[in-house]
């Protein structure tokens, strides 16, 4: 191609670009810098006219919050914990899925629908069906004879964490399964069909096959999920609003902001969660190598 | 080593019969090339034998044991992809050997024999590359060697060729004709080139619409074909036809057909019923017009240096291959010739495709005015 079409390409490609560019400054990079800079000073939210810069004040104070700590070693369980369950489970069902069984186009449909519930929607079916008095949960257990009174699943300080990661695997494992099961279908039959002729057992097709060839699928998987996961505000604050077993980052950061009506906090804190999130991004895509497996 | 038998073998997808009873006898250390067009059924045949589709009817038998029920991994065949299916995250070592590694076999064994197949196959000095940095003759010589590391006692080949270049598919076709020599190892070898088939095969099987039409060398199959779809599909280029009509007088039956073709052949009985001939464009000679077989208009002439490709039209728009010892003078393009051909050369067909034996002697005169 010769120096001036190459031109005319990028004068194009730029066109086709502004408006999209466009919209990313006014909705993502405005608002971003705005709680950057409203981070560094004292502001409050009746009143965002009227500040003075403090510098790095507001950040040590999150830092110096025991809450703010709860906060993060919860956001962790609940990344850690849930993420790896909707890997497993999702990896496991992938496979099932994949196997040419008959009804297959069915349940790949059916398996999606808890995906598709609005999470709003999905938390307050689950804490009715958890209701320690009229839950339809303790109804069966009792009914079995496990428990003789109800079990104050969302009340109860121990169990909260537990019930949230359990209706979080439950809401999206589906998603997990989604994108393994594109994995997946991306690797050629013929492949384990060699294996098959070759005599490979069973586990040792799973384990040095199958997992090595879906470690890209794997991997973008989890890379959202973690991501979805950091941020996480929905289900734990519409199960147990500000509840301190179940407090996010993401809700922490709500509360200095809406409840304390502490803008430059706030901020402070919202600068701080988009930074784990950054951090613990970029460290899922060096470990796992994203860039370079993409290419495979 | 082992032999093969299918015996009343059929598969069917849905309503679709891709394979119909067919009856098979492949002997040890036998070349046995399956060949036929797309969809004829051949690679489904092959995934038979080796375990990777099973029939919906009929035995399979491996050494003279039924292996009907007997899965893939232990019938001791091995299985060549035409898209190679080497694993794309291991090294080529490691795609040779993998199969040796779960055997159990020590580490040393194990390399020791993935370089001696590495370099009886010429790809030593690729071990570390992953499939995706080799070319596609080297992919297929790992994808041999892969089959070859575990001695098996069947080698499948499931047109192996097809996706090499025309150089790379000559020099791979010797190749693996020296495999055979060297290890006299079974094989059976799936292609729809019938020129694979006739410069590997010890025998050939010609399959279509999932039915067995011959099997034989391939000489018996270029010089006697049973059938006009085996003497269609053997030879390159293909036989020329003509649709002819009949007419029996005692065991002479007298043809006549497009291009003043007149032409007479003794037949052992008195109902030949024959519908249609066919002539190898290497048994027609170009002469003048008016002399010779047949009537036709020389259209145009292929040159290809050592050989040349002269191409009739018949009077009723079917166009005859002939194969030329040296380009005609132009001036001859575009103009009327006649063909000839010796009686000897004629096979000659039933309505119903089956080959209808003929005497070469009793061959009438040439196209009348």
């Amino acid at each position: 191609m010769s120096a001036k079409l190459a031109r005319r390409d990028h004068r194009a490609a730029w066109l086709f670009l502004l408006p999209v560019l466009v919209v990313i400054l006014l909705v993502a990079v405005w608002p971003l810098a705005r709680t950057f800079y409203f981070a560094f000073t004292d502001a409050y939210l009746d009143d965002p006219s009227v500040y003075s810069i403090v510098w790095f004040d507001n950040f040590i104070e999150v830092l110096n919050d025991r809450s703010w700590w709860v906060a993060v070693r919860n956001t962790l369980v609940f990344t850690v914990i849930s993420v790896a369950i909707e890997t497993g489970l999702g990896l496991a069902i992938a496979l099932l899925l994949n196997a040419a069984i008959p009804g297959r186009g069915l349940a790949r449909a059916a398996i999606l629908v808890p995906w598709a519930i609005p999470v709003v929607v999905a938390t307050k079916m689950w804490e009715w069906m958890l209701n320690d008095q009229f839950g339809v949960i303790n109804k069966i257990l009792s009914g079995l004879g496990l428990v003789d009174h109800g079990i104050a699943w969302t009340a109860s300080s121990s169990l909260i964490m537990g019930v949230v990661i359990f209706v979080d695997v439950w809401m999206t494992t589906p998603f997990m399964v989604l994108l393994i099961l594109a994995g997946l279908q991306l690797i050629s039959p013929e492949i384990f069909e060699a294996a098959d002729v070759d005599g490979i057992p069973a586990w040792k097709r799973f384990w040095s096959i199958t997992l090595p060839m879906l470690r890209p699928a794997i991997g973008v998987a989890v890379l959202f999920r973690v991501l979805d996961a950091l941020r996480m505000f929905d289900l734990a604050y519409v199960l147990a609003a500000s509840n301190e077993n179940v407090m996010t980052v993401s809700i922490y950061a709500r509360d200095r902001l809406i409840s304390f009506q502490e803008l430059g906090v706030g901020s402070a804190a919202s600068t701080w969660v988009f930074l784990l999130v950054a951090l613990v991004a970029i460290i899922i895509i060096g470990v796992l190598r994203l860039d370079r497996a993409a290419g495979t | 080593m082992a032999s093969v038998s299918l015996h009343a073998v059929s598969k069917s997808f849905g309503t679709h019969a891709v394979i119909q009873g067919v009856e098979l006898q492949i002997d040890d250390g036998e070349f046995v090339v399956f060949v036929g067009p797309s969809g004829c059924g051949k690679s489904t045949l092959l995934r038979i034998v080796a375990g990777l589709v099973a029939p919906s009817s009929g035995i399979v038998a491996i050494g003279g044991d039924d292996v009907t029920d007997v899965p893939a991994s232990r019938r001791g065949v091995a299985f060549v992809f035409q898209s190679y299916a080497l694993y794309p995250h291991m090294s080529v070592a490691r795609n040779i050997g993998f199969a040796l590694e779960t055997l159990g076999m020590a580490r040393d064994a194990v390399s020791q024999k993935v370089l001696g197949v590495a370099r009886m196959l010429k790809v030593d000095h690729l071990m570390d590359r992953r499939p995706r940095e080799l070319s596609g003759g080297q992919r297929q010589r790992v994808a041999i060697g892969r089959a070859l590391v575990r001695q098996p006692e069947i080698f499948l080949f499931d047109e192996p060729l097809s996706n090499l270049d025309s150089d790379l598919r000559m020099e791979m076709r010797l190749e693996i004709a020296r495999l055979h020599t060297e290890l006299k190892t079974t094989m059976i070898y799936v292609t729809h080139d019938q020129s694979e088939a006739m410069t590997l095969a010890d025998r050939i099987v010609v399959l279509n619409q999932g039915r067995v039409e011959q099997v034989g060398t391939p000489q018996q199959l270029y010089h006697a074909p049973d059938n006009r779809f085996v003497a269609g599909f053997i030879g390159s280029p293909r036989m020329n036809f003509l649709n002819v009509s009949s007419r029996q007088e005692g065991e002479v039956a007298v043809l006549t057909g497009a291009g003043n073709l007149s032409l007479a052949l003794t037949t052992g009985d008195a109902q030949s019923g024959i519908a249609e001939i066919g002539i190898r464009p290497e048994a027609l000679r170009l002469v003048a017009e008016g002399e010779g077989r047949i009537a036709c208009i020389l259209e145009r002439v292929e040159d290809l240096g050592h050989e040349h490709f002269g191409y009739c039209r018949i009077s009723d728009g079917t166009v005859w291959v002939i194969r030329l010892p040296q380009a005609p003078l132009p001036d001859r393009i575009g103009k009327p010739a006649g063909l000839d051909f010796a009686g000897s050369a004629v096979y000659a067909f039933a309505a119903d495709g089956r080959r209808v034996a003929v005497g070469a002697g009793h061959v009438a005169e040439g196209p009348q005015p």
